[in-house]
Formats: C-alpha cells, sequence, structure tokens
C-alpha cells in the first residue's frame, strides 16, 4: 500500500467518525429548532384563537379537532386554575395517512367571563423516522463523495506534488558506491523536499568520500608495501650471497624469500585491483582478443607443458574490443592461469572465441564450484598457498568496469566465458 | 666505473649499493635533489640511477639538466611511480631505461650492465664470459667460436644469468625476466627446471666452461667452471 492511500485508510475512518458525530450534533439541533418553531407558531395561534373566541362566541362550540386544528372545552376553574402551557409531543390519526402520526399539541386555558376554557392546538409535525433516514442516506452520499474525491485528488495533485520524492528514490534505487555515480535530485519548492534531498545529497556525497577515501588507503597501503618487501627479499639474497649457509640455513632463508614473494604479489594484486576500481586505468584502445589469447597462449606454454596440460585454441570469429591493453591481458591471462593451475595432469584448457565473446574451459576437479563466491576476494576453493585468491576477484574488476559479463559453468568442464558486449545494467 | 644512485629511501639505496659495490663498481648515493645535483654537475657517473620522486624536486629536472648537458644516456630512471606519462618523459629527455619499482636487484644488475656496455663499448655487441661468447643484438650464441643454436627463452635464461654470473639469481627474478611478470604465481616456478635443464645440457655438450648451479629452494648462479 502506498503512501497516499495508506493516509486515505486514515482520513476515511476519520472522516466516518466526524460524520456521524456531527450528523447527531446537527439532527438534535435542527429538530430543536424546529421545535421551538412550531411552539412558536403554537403559542401564536393561541393567541388568535383566544382573540377570535372573545369576538365570535361560536368559537368556543368548537370541541371537536376535526378539520381544524383546535379544539376548546369548558373546564371548571379549580381545575384552570392549576393549568399552564404544555407543549408536547402526541400521536394522531391521520386519514390521509391512515396511520397514526406525530403531532405537536399544546394544552393551554383561558377563561371568557367567568368561565374557563381547555384549548388544544395541534400543529403537524416532522415525521423523525423519514427524517433520519434521508439525513443518512445524505450523509452516506456525502461521505462517499468525499473519499472519491479525496482519492481523486490523491492520485492526481498528490502524486504530482511527491514527484521529488519518487524521483529522488528512483535514484537511490540504482545508486551503488563505487560506480561515480551522481544524484540529480528533482528541482523542488517543498521544503520537506528540499530537506530530504539536501540530507541525501550530503549523505550520499559523505558515503562516497569515505569509500574513495578507503579506496585510497588500500592502493597507498600497497604502495607502501611494496619497497620494504622488496628490501627484505634482496637484503636475503645478499645475506645468502655473502656468508657460507648449510643447507638447512638455506632451505630456511628460501622459505622466507618465497613467502615475502608470495607477500609481493599478494600486494601487487591488491594494488592493481584497487587501480581497477579507481579507474586509473583509463586510456582505452582497440584490442584484438584473437593476438592477446595467441600471445598468452605462448607466454604461458612452458608452463602448461610442465603441468602436462594441453592448451588450445578453437574458433575463427574475430574478437575485437576498445578497452585498456594492459588490463585485457591481466584478465585473460588470470583466468587461463587459473584453467592450467587448477587442472590435473594431461589434462586441457579450450579457449573458444566466438562473436564477442571467450570461453576458457578446462578439466579439473569433477565437481563444479561456487559460481558466485569464486569471483569474491580471498575466496579459495582449492588447497594450495601459493595463489593470492584477488585472480577471479580482478577478472571481475576489470570486467565490471568495462560492462563486461563473466559467468562461470560447469559441464564437466569448469568453463569461464567473458561476454564482451556492454551490459544494460551497468 | 662509477655509479650514482639518487633515492631518497635509504634502505633502498643501501641494498642497491651494495649489490653493486659486490659487482664491483664504485658507487656514491644521493637522497635529495641538491646533493644528486651537486654530484652530477662535480662528476661524471658511468651509470645514474633515478627516482623521480625526490625531497627538494622531481628526478624527470634532474634529468633536463643532464640533457642540456648531454649526459642523459646513461640514466635508468627507478620509479614507484609506474605511470605511462612518467615512463614516456623520461624516455623522451633521453634515460637509457625504466626500471619500476620495486624490482630484484639481479635485473637492476642486468639492466645497469647492458647501459654501460652500450655507452662504454657502443662498437663491442658481444659479451664474453670463458669460451662463451653470447650476442645480445642477434641473440645468438656461441661456444668456443662454434655457433650454438638456443631457443628464446634459453638464450635469455642464459643472458640474465650471465649478466648476474657470480651472483644468487632468485626463481622468481629469473621467471619474470625470461617468462613476463604475469607468470608470477605459478608454483613456485618449478616450470622453470625443464627449460634450465636443456639449457644446461646444450652447455655441457658443446664443451661450454660454464656452469649454472642449483641454490637450494632459491634460485640459480652461474659461475666459469
Amino acid at each position: 500500500m502506498n503512501l497516499l492511500n495508506h493516509t486515505l485508510k486514515y482520513l476515511a475512518f476519520a472522516l466516518l467518525g466526524i460524520i456521524s458525530v456531527w450528523a447527531v450534533i446537527f439532527y438534535v439541533n435542527m429538530l430543536d429548532e424546529v421545535y421551538d418553531s412550531l411552539d412558536d407558531g403554537l403559542d401564536n395561534y393561541k393567541m388568535l384563537i383566544i382573540e377570535k373566541a372573545h369576538a365570535d362566541p361560536a368559537t368556543l362550540r368548537k370541541t371537536e379537532f376535526a378539520e381544524g386544528n383546535y379544539e376548546i372545552r369548558e373546564i371548571d376553574p379549580g381545575r384552570a386554575k392549576h393549568m399552564k402551557d404544555v407543549h408536547k409531543d402526541t400521536l394522531m390519526y391521520m386519514p390521509y395517512e391512515q396511520d397514526m402520526e406525530p403531532v405537536r399539541i399544546l394544552t393551554t386555558s383561558f377563561h371568557i367571563d367567568d368561565k374557563y376554557y381547555e384549548l388544544k392546538i395541534i400543529s403537524s409535525m416532522v415525521e423523525e423516522d423519514d427524517l433520519i433516514e434521508d439525513l443518512l442516506y445524505a450523509l452516506i452520499w456525502l461521505y462517499v463523495a468525499l473519499v472519491v474525491s479525496i482519492l481523486v485528488v490523491n492520485n492526481l495533485l498528490l502524486r504530482k506534488i511527491w514527484k521529488p520524492f519518487y524521483h529522488l528514490v528512483g535514484q537511490l534505487k540504482s545508486f551503488r558506491l563505487g560506480r561515480n555515480q551522481q544524484l540529480n535530485p528533482a528541482a523542488t519548492n517543498v521544503k520537506e523536499f528540499k530537506v530530504l534531498n539536501e540530507s541525501v545529497a550530503a549523505l550520499v556525497q559523505h558515503a562516497l568520500d569515505t569509500y574513495n577515501s578507503q579506496k585510497q588507503f588500500i592502493e597507498n597501503a600497497s604502495h607502501e608495501l611494496q619497497t620494504p618487501v622488496a628490501i627484505s627479499i634482496n637484503r636475503l639474497e645478499l645475506l645468502v650471497e655473502k656468508s657460507g649457509m648449510t643447507e638447512a640455513d638455506l632451505e630456511t632463508v628460501g622459505n622466507v624469500i618465497q613467502t615475502l614473494e608470495r607477500l609481493s604479489r599478494l600486494n601487487k594484486s591488491l594494488l592493481l585491483l584497487s587501480k581497477i576500481e579507481n579507474r586509473q586505468f583509463e586510456k582505452a584502445e582497440p584490442v584484438s582478443i584473437n593476438s592477446v589469447v595467441a600471445d598468452l597462449k605462448e607466454e604461458f606454454a612452458d608452463f602448461a607443458a610442465y603441468k602436462l596440460v594441453a592448451v588450445n585454441v578453437a574458433g575463427d570469429a574475430s574478437v575485437d574490443v576498445i578497452m585498456q591493453k594492459d588490463l585485457t591481458v591481466i584478465m585473460i591471462s588470470n583466468l587461463l592461469k587459473n584453467a592450467i593451475v587448477h587442472n590435473h595432469t594431461n589434462g586441457f584448457v579450450q579457449l573458444l572465441l566466438s562473436e564477442n565473446s571467450l570461453s576458457i574451459a578446462n578439466s579439473g576437479a569433477n565437481a563444479p564450484l561456487d559460481g558466485q563466491r569464486i569471483f569474491q576476494r580471498f575466496h579459495k576453493s582449492a588447497a594450495g598457498n601459493s595463489h593470492t585468491g584477488l585472480g577471479l576477484a580482478i577478472v571481475k574488476a576489470i570486467a565490471d568496469l568495462y560492462g563486461f559479463k563473466v559467468t562461470y559453468a560447469f559441464d564437466g568442464r569448469h568453463i569461464m566465458h567473458i561476454d564482451f558486449r556492454m551490459q544494460q545494467d551497468n | 666505473m662509477k655509479i650514482l644512485v639518487v633515492e631518497d629511501e635509504e634502505s633502498l639505496a643501501q641494498v642497491i649499493s651494495e649489490s653493486l659495490v659486490i659487482e664491483g663498481y664504485s658507487v656514491e648515493a644521493a637522497d635529495t635533489f641538491v646533493s644528486a645535483m651537486q654530484k652530477l654537475l662535480a662528476n661524471d657517473y658511468d651509470c645514474i640511477l633515478l627516482d623521480i620522486m625526490l625531497p627538494g624536486g622531481s628526478g624527470l629536472d634532474l634529468l633536463r639538466e643532464l640533457k642540456s648537458l648531454g649526459k642523459s644516456d646513461n640514466v635508468i630512471i627507478i620509479s614507484a611511480k609506474d605511470s605511462v606519462d612518467d615512463r614516456v618523459t623520461g624516455l623522451d629527455l633521453g634515460a637509457d631505461d625504466y626500471l619500476p619499482k620495486p624490482f630484484h636487484m639481479a635485473e637492476l644488475t642486468a639492466r645497469v650492465k647492458s647501459v654501460i656496455r652500450r655507452t662504454a663499448m657502443p662498437d663491442s655487441h658481444l659479451i664474453v664470459v670463458g669460451n662463451v661468447s653470447l650476442a645480445p643484438e642477434g641473440r645468438t650464441l656461441s661456444v668456443n667460436g662454434q655457433s650454438l643454436a638456443v631457443n628464446r627463452k634459453e638464450f635469455d635464461i642464459l643472458a640474465y644469468l650471465i649478466a648476474n654470473r657470480n651472483r644468487l639469481v632468485n626463481k622468481a627474478s629469473l621467471a619474470e625476466h625470461v617468462w613476463g611478470d604475469r607468470i608470477d604465481q605459478s608454483d613456485d616456478f618449478e616450470f622453470i627446471y625443464s627449460q634450465m635443464k636443456n639449457l644446461r645440457k646444450k652447455l655441457k655438450d658443446n664443451g661450454a666452461d660454464l656452469e649454472i648451479q642449483a641454490v637450494y629452494g632459491i634460485g640459480y648462479k652461474l659461475v666459469q667452471a
């Protein structure tokens, strides 16, 4: 339920209450006014009838209502002395309606000379049940009209008024950190929306600043780490050269050097990753994937031969992309390297070039990998500590940078597929 | 042979100096723009290792100064700022080579030797060690005057080891130099071994008096037998 109809729900209940209370008060007041007016009329009649009776004694003989609206009866003076004017409701048979109908009756007394008379005057009255029924229908119509008009106004007018809000929400929905997006809030004169726009803009800016400084920090940290690590390796090498070490010592130093080399590679990968994410590789150029693949196949030939893995390239499609050359090479070489490393003896790697895509399939473990998690940083599916766990994260980062799509599939072979067409949702 | 190391990071300058001293060079170091400028104006060096970011100024300005003196062709830029722009600017200003930090000492040694060979002996195209001679331009190898056929990688391995002869060469450094740095994390470089085996066999069969020793767990060392 959206906000507009949500308010309407409460408004509808509130209106129901307000209108009901209002109806009761209105009815009571109106009836009071009607009685007041009737009673005034009856009092007026009383005056006129008494005056007429003084002038024309024949009037005193009208002892039945019949066609008139009053009757006069003589009463004894003792009773007359205690009589006061009484207005009250009563029922009387109406031949026209063939029913007992409510009437207002005034009972009073007067005297002419020494004779006392009782005078009753009637006036036909509002039929309360009819009145209530009419009022009820009127109110139901009023209520429906109000709710419908509020609904219409909400949906036409408020929708327009809330436009800046929906505009902002739409932008926030597609906002992702690290995609270099800017928020463009709609211009508005409404104070609340202005505040909202400004607050969100400030929040987003702060998040971006923090994110960027974090990225910058990672880059700087990896950068600063490079030289000390390299120097440590160099010093160890110098140490080995200088002193006559035993083989056991050499092995220990060799292990330390290897560990440091690993640290250095890890650091290099991190640096590369943050450089990609900081978009520091801007110069795109036309790159032929075919020639990159051919070069890399050659570059990895010795390694593949050592691992007894056969690498072959198939497909005659010519695949050309516009991207930074180094990144193209890094992306494909990481995939190729993985395909060779995570393989078994006498295994194979098949590179297939087809229109706008490259797939790299390899033999290996006979179970699919977790297609979601393998692209995460430091996700390691296989044992073996010489891998940084960043190779596929780098592939993903490069693909994201250019809007390519990298997917993993398993059909007995492990298949990495790069779609070089720019994806819409990126 | 005199080498000037212009580098503000003290420990790196130290390691570079130590390594080059082992190679028999006389090494001076400068750690600021001003001291580097003073040394450059006062002395002639056979090779200058130049950092770009220095306290007091940019190494590129030093390079401009050297260029105006006609002495920029034996400069190797060593910079952590491995941006394409710096590289292009540096090489445009006449620097001979560009080595991004961090680097292996063996790589630096090879580059320094190559620079010195080109500037000091421009007419000599051969590197001769024992009975083995290497022609870097033609990428050919001969033992005892007899030409010996080797593939590209075998040649690169040998050239690199010869440049660092009698020195320990780390496997990682060798792999990076010969196979490129993309091969980096591949199973601790065991794959180097088969090319190495072939090369050793060829050298031995042809009576070369060079021997490639394996330094357990670390790398290789080429010595004259």
